[in-house]
């Protein structure tokens, strides 16, 4: 109460001292307020790990792979004195739309990596390639990664492939985590502590360890096969590793509970009564758990299957592990032009590529999201 | 549970209601009761919750189960909408027993404590919901859940979702949804606790208004004494797992049977003291706690010497300066607090034995002329047939 009255005494004195000067007027509004300061942090935390890291990449994937170190062309490039520098179109057909020089009349360098926001663009439009100048940048966006990316079916089938292998992983996770979450939302309250924790446990050990430990669970003399053998089911070893069926048991164990815990925290709150209330106005129970319970859970369903399906359209590890040649998804692919093709703006292109393709369901994530918040609030 | 036989009760029910309305058959010999609760016992493990209850409901009554919390009267509410199963004993819904059957073939419905509307439904669609599992037709449907809406005056709310409606809205469109299919028996559970002062009043008379219109049985849990007076024909007091008493309002203000139904509904005083003669016309009663000789206008028949309980309502009290003739029933002390209530105001009066006695005065006038003061020395009396002698 004396804080509040000193803090809005001390508001009340800024303003009316602003009023008499004007100038000083001007300084405050630049100062950002509390509430902005609060909102800024998240802002930047994302500006520095989301947005330059995008740009970076983005910018890689319009430049051209050449032998060098880095092994990129800069998009913006400091020309001698006097000469204006075109890029040179590799493919005459369609060199207008994939390429395109910008060039500038400014005579300050500032080609450091990652600036690509020097040239002004309605200049150029404007003035076009000027003929004579002392001194200047030219920009050149090379779109025929992306091209590439269409013109090879590689790509398309490995980010089909991926896109399948996701979904039917988060199918099967959700199939799996629906009972495992119902049961621990309905156990007793001195059973659910231990339940979740169960649930959360394998997290404490690092998950390329156990990933290696399906390696020792799948190949030809692992356990399921020694086991099998020793029963005398079969003769010969099931051939279960480098298989695409090694890549979903690695991809629902490790994402299983990504869908249980969202599953479980909209199932752990729903009201009870409201399943005695339906069967009180004569619904069986079963029918009160389709319209009552599946409705009222469908947010958990959607948060778990996007904590599911978005980390695994990019996964790269579990098929580079257990996965074999034909298990073909978008994240090796993306290692391997970085690493293996050393093709960095290719792989740029990729990256930037899964990303779009990932925003459609992040985009219904948060359409769904929003909508929760408005039912509970 | 078959239309028809709905249909036909609702029949019944019209040439019943203003025999049940006007008369209470509860003192007819021969009325036939529409729920009959026999000696139902609930346990859970060593706990029993209900303990031997033995019941009779009469059709389109409105009765109070009255009690505090853990006493056993929202288990036993919930053994008839069939969300538990006796321990042992019988309820009995218009003739058929209800053992073994479940909530979702139950002719009763409920109304729960916390609402429980169905939060991704609208209004309307809540309301449909129990026709819905009927399978009565769409138009029908329609036509009914519009009528109820009416009934309820949420008409315009109707395509609103729960959240988007108050506290007293809420719990119309849970009244509306419990009455839609016409229950035999109607269970409310804290029908208007989570309602604020002013609106749980007013909500009290909409409540008797709709189940006089609709002649359907209601049976209300309130822990809330003023509520249970209001609203019902009947109430059931309840207490550790048994009724203690059952009657009308009146009858359980007025004639408790014992000390924790007096003092349970309503305030009292209670003094304690030992019957010294029991004549069928008077009883006298020396107390040390009043320091006074009690007279009670009627016999009780009891041993002498018996040890006993006076209980005086706070209103059945008066307090003068003056001393007044009679020697029995009259008490003196010091008046200790006052409080004003507006209409009303309640004097402690610390008697010489030690004793505090509550005493509550109607405000007639607006001057304070007359007014006691703190500090005064005041007698207090009753009428020879104010008081109620307890025996337990």
């Amino acid at each position: 109460m004396p804080w509040g009255e000193w803090m809005s005494s001390g508001t009340r004195f800024i303003n009316l001292l602003a009023d008499r000067l004007p100038p000083l007027r001007w300084l405050l509004r630049l100062l950002p307020s509390g509430r902005g300061i609060v909102i800024l942090v998240p802002y930047l935390w994302l500006v520095a790990f989301f947005l330059i890291p995008f740009i970076i990449v983005a910018k890689i994937s319009l430049s051209e792979s050449v032998t060098a170190q880095p092994p990129y062309t800069e998009i913006v490039r400091r020309v001698a004195g006097g000469q204006v520098s075109f890029a040179a179109p590799e493919k005459p057909g369609n060199a207008a739309d994939t390429t395109g020089a910008v060039p500038a009349a400014t005579t300050q360098t500032s080609s450091a990596q990652g600036s690509v926001d020097a040239p002004d663009q309605s200049a150029e439009i404007k003035g076009g390639p000027p003929e004579d100048v002392s001194g200047g940048f030219y920009v050149k966006f090379n779109w025929d990664n992306y091209d590439y990316l269409f013109s090879d079916a590689l790509y398309f089938k490995a980010a089909k492939n991926a896109v399948f292998t996701a979904f039917i992983s988060t199918v099967i996770c959700l199939l799996i985590g629906v009972p495992m979450a119902y049961g621990i939302a309905r156990s007793s309250t001195a059973w659910r502590g231990t339940l979740l924790m169960l649930i959360i446990l394998p997290f404490w050990t690092s998950f390329l360890i156990r990933v290696y430990a399906w390696i020792g669970i799948l190949k030809n003399n692992g356990i399921i096969n020694n086991i099998l053998i020793w029963l005398g089911v079969i003769n010969d070893p099931l051939p279960m590793m480098n298989t695409n069926f090694a890549v979903f048991i690695g991809i629902v164990y490790s994402y299983l509970p990504f869908m249980i815990l969202p599953l479980y925290s909209t199932l752990e709150k729903m009201d009870l009564s409201l399943l005695e209330a339906a069967q009180d106005l004569g619904c069986r129970p079963w029918k009160a758990f389709l319209q009552i319970t599946v409705p009222l859970a469908l947010p958990g369903v959607i948060a778990g299957s996007m904590l599911v399906f978005i980390p695994a359209v990019g996964e790269y590890v579990i098929p580079e592990l257990l996965g074999g040649p034909d298990s073909l998804m978008i994240g090796r692919v993306l290692s391997n032009e970085f690493f293996s093709n050393r093709d960095w703006p290719v792989a740029s292109a990729v990256a930037i590529a899964i990303l779009v393709l990932l925003v459609i369901p992040i985009v219904v994530f948060q359409y769904f999201q929003n909508r929760q918040q408005e039912a509970t609030t | 549970m078959d239309r028809a036989d709905v249909v036909e009760g609702n029949d019944r029910m019209a040439d019943a209601r203003p025999k049940t309305t006007h008369q209470e058959p509860w003192r007819d010999p021969n009325a036939r009761p529409y729920i009959e609760i026999q000696n139902v016992s609930k346990k859970f493990g060593d706990f029993v919750a209900v303990n031997d209850v033995s019941l009779n409901v009469y059709r389109g009554e409105l009765f109070s189960l009255l009690g505090g919390s853990g006493c056993g009267k929202t288990t036993l509410l919930r053994m008839l909408a069939g969300f538990e199963e006796p321990t042992s004993g019988r309820i009995l819904v218009d003739g058929i027993d209800m053992a073994g059957i479940p909530p979702y073939l139950r002719p009763t419905n409920m109304m729960f404590q916390s609402y429980a509307l169905f939060p991704h439904m609208s209004v309307e669609q809540n309301v449909a919901f129990g026709l819905k599992q009927d399978g009565v037709a769409k138009a029908q449907v329609a036509k009914r859940v519009a009528d109820m809406l009416d009934l309820v005056q949420l008409r315009a709310f109707a395509k609103r979702k729960p959240h988007q409606l108050s506290g007293g809205q809420r719990q119309r469109v849970a009244l509306a949804r419990s009455l839609i299919k016409q229950p035999k028996l109607l269970l409310l559970d804290e029908p208007l606790g989570a309602l604020d002062k002013k609106l749980r009043e007013a909500t009290q008379f909409e409540l008797m208004n709709i189940q006089h219109k609709l002649g359907i049985t209601f049976m209300v849990v309130t822990h809330d004494q003023e509520e249970a007076m209001t609203l019902s024909s009947r109430i059931g007091v309840m207490n550790a797992g048994k009724i203690v008493q059952t009657g009308t309002p009146q009858e359980i203000y007025e004639f408790p049977n014992s000390k924790f139904v007096s003092d349970f509904v309503g305030s009292v005083n209670m003094f304690e003291g030992v019957v010294i003669e029991d004549e069928p016309e008077y009883v006298r009663i020396q107390s040390d706690e009043a320091g006074s000789r009690l007279y009670i206008g009627h016999g009780i028949s009891c041993p002498p010497g018996a040890r006993v309980w006076v209980a005086v309502r706070p209103e059945k009290i008066q307090i003068t300066r003056d001393k007044p003739v009679e020697d029995d029933n009259r008490l003196f002390g010091t008046v200790l607090e006052i409080a004003y209530m507006g209409d009303l105001s309640v004097y402690l009066v610390r008697l010489d034995t030690g004793k505090s006695v509550k005493v509550t005065l109607p405000n007639q006038v607006r001057s304070a002329e007359q007014r006691l003061l703190w500090d005064d020395q005041v007698y207090l009396t009753w009428h020879q047939t104010a008081a109620v002698v307890l025996q337990s």
